[in-house]
């Protein structure tokens, strides 16, 4: 539902000209884009709330399940290897020249893989996956619903959340976690090659270092947050697909929401699992070396 | 079951076997978008075997209402009854039961761009039918034949096919579950006269070869008189008078040339009349009514 109706040309009525009528439409028009924002966060949240219990009640077709897994997860594969590598070998060639200032050089491994693992491939990882697959599921869900396609499901009895959204949000919720680790291992193996091969830090103590300093909870910690991240990008990117407004604009529009949409809640979602992460931390391990 | 493949062709609707019965009750629907009333108060019902246009000009709601009919839309005030059951107080699995004896075809056919036009024909049969592969592939080649089509099809993707073509697998889609129940969204609009005709031929064979009742959305008169034994007509909001029904003829099919109210003999020649001058003054008033909002 649109609160634009709020908004007026000639100003509110009742209200007299100049610089308090500005302000009674300026009021009005915070007020008109405030109730936009929580309808648009309850139309979301119930959207959610339909592909949860379809999730439950009843299970996708398997050949939905296979095609999405396929489309998410194997042909976003070279793309996140290819990101995974890159920040891999960028960390390197930024924190050489501070660490051989400190003759710290051989401690690189810990910083790239720690950094890898907790923050970087987990956020960069679902920020490329977002722009792959999270426009990609809008612009076609987008292109069904201009095209009445989400429609013909409903009318043939085949509800268009258990057909179309659950296997999308199962492959993200399966496969980003997956893509993250492909990504930071082949981060680690990018920041092992331009460290070692190419600015020749020692290989051994490279690897001693980095095992000493990344833990399994760093690895689970970053793992887990994807989790959220994959399910995140599913559902946002399903949502605006659906609401799509008519129109190859509609559906360009749509496509470049559900990335933007999708890129600050992964960044809202990082820092709140972040926190969350590191007082579990604290209370998994109350001995053991503080993460911040 | 048997499937007929062989055409029939008639040059004009039959009387309508109907049975009395009623099968869709549409009752004081009425459905806004915003503060932009579409359908106002329209009551019509509809007997099993009839086949009905609703007849209007472009805006005046009709797509709106046949998509009510399904519950696609939902009325703003005022029910729609399918078989006596008010479709928006059933659950989703009673719903989805309900859709299945309904087959809907869409004015551009909404076939699924992802699948063959085999799967997108086998699509409903094999999400409501438990049968075996050889007995839905039996069933989907019987359906591509009865709406005249050649089986080499079948492999094809939709974006490979005409728009006729697309139009016919839309109908062979629509009646796979064999539904007592069909509807056309403007199902000639876009083609060719020729392919139009054809279209006509085979809603009009699909009435005989299945005991159906069909609710046809068009503004096409020719699909109207030589299709329908009914035809109710429905005109744009914005044009009527305060408290004026928006159905303006309700009638059958043979007659509506014999309606007294000006607008619909309109209509039916498709005369613009004074539609001309009337878009201009509403321009005007638009104009005006943007300039006095610059003013204050």
């Amino acid at each position: 539902m649109s609160t634009a109706s709020l908004r007026s040309p000639n100003g509110l009525p009742g209200v007299p000209g100049g610089m308090l009528n500005n302000f009674a439409q300026w009021v009005a028009d915070v007020g008109a884009r405030t109730m936009d924002w929580i309808v648009g966060l309850g139309s979301i949240s119930l959207f959610f709330a339909r592909t949860l219990r379809w999730l439950v009640i009843r299970r996708p077709r398997r050949e939905t399940i296979i095609w999405n897994f396929y489309q998410i997860g194997v042909l976003s594969l070279p793309v996140v290897a290819l990101t995974g590598t890159f920040v891999g070998m960028v960390l390197a060639v930024q924190s050489y020249a501070q660490f051989k200032m400190l003759n710290l050089e051989t401690r690189l491994g810990a910083v790239i893989n720690m950094s890898l693992v907790r923050e970087l491939g987990p956020v960069l990882a679902a920020t490329m996956l977002a722009g792959r697959v999270g426009s990609a599921m809008a612009a076609e869900l987008g292109t069904m619903r201009v095209t009445e396609q989400i429609d013909a499901l409903a009318v043939m009895g085949a509800d268009p959340i258990h057909y179309l959204v659950v296997p999308r949000f199962l492959a993200c919720l399966v496969l980003i976690p997956a893509l993250t680790l492909v990504a930071d291992f082949m981060g680690v193996v990018g920041g092992y090659y331009y460290s070692v091969y190419l600015l020749h830090i020692d290989a051994y103590y490279y690897l001693q270092n980095s095992a000493n300093y990344v833990g399994w909870f760093d690895l689970f910690s970053g793992t887990a947050k994807t989790l959220f991240f994959g399910g995140a990008i599913a559902v946002i990117g399903c949502h605006h697909g659906f609401h799509c407004d008519p129109g190859a604009e509609g559906v360009g529009r749509a496509a470049t929401y559900a990335f933007v949409h999708s890129f600050v809640t992964i960044l809202l979602l990082d820092l709140l699992l972040g926190i969350g992460f590191d007082a579990l931390y604290n209370v998994l391990f109350p001995q053991g070396p503080r993460l911040i | 079951m048997t499937y007929a493949t062989e055409p029939h062709v008639s040059p004009t609707a039959t009387a309508a076997p109907t049975d009395g019965h009623v099968l869709v009750e549409v009752d004081h629907l009425t459905v806004t978008f915003g503060r932009q009333m579409v359908l106002r108060d329209i009551s019509v019902q509809i007997r099993r075997g009839e086949t009905v246009a609703i007849l209007g000009e472009s805006g005046c709601g009709k797509t709106v209402f046949l998509k009510t009919l399904v519950a696609l839309q939902r009325p703003t005030r005022g029910r729609v009854l399918f078989d006596g059951q008010d479709l928006f107080r059933l659950s989703a699995a009673e719903l989805a039961r309900e859709r299945t004896r309904m087959g809907f075809v869409f004015q551009n056919a909404a076939l699924f761009d992802s699948m063959t036009i085999g799967e997108n024909i086998a699509f409903p049969l094999r999400q409501h039918r438990q049968l075996s592969e050889d007995e839905i592939q039996a069933i989907v080649r019987a359906r591509v034949a009865e709406v005249g089509l050649p089986l080499s099809v079948l492999r094809k993707k939709p974006g490979e096919i005409s728009g006729g073509m697309r139009k016919r697998v839309g109908l062979a889609r629509a009646l796979a579950l064999e539904p007592e129940l069909m509807l056309y969204d403007e199902p000639t609009t876009g083609l060719d006269p020729i392919m139009s005709d054809v279209i006509n031929e085979l809603i009009l064979r699909t009435r005989r070869q299945h005991p159906v009742t069909s609710i046809i959305v068009t503004h096409d008169m020719r699909t109207a008189t030589k299709v329908c034994d009914r035809i109710v007509m429905l005109y744009p909001l914005a044009r009527l008078k305060p408290g004026e029904s928006q159905i303006l003829y309700d009638g059958p099919a043979a007659e509506i040339e014999k309606a007294s109210d000006r607008r619909v003999i309109q209509f039916v020649r498709g005369e613009a009349g004074e539609r001309l001058m009337e878009m201009a003054r509403e321009e005007n008033n638009h104009a005006q009514s943007a300039e006095e909002s610059v003013h204050g």
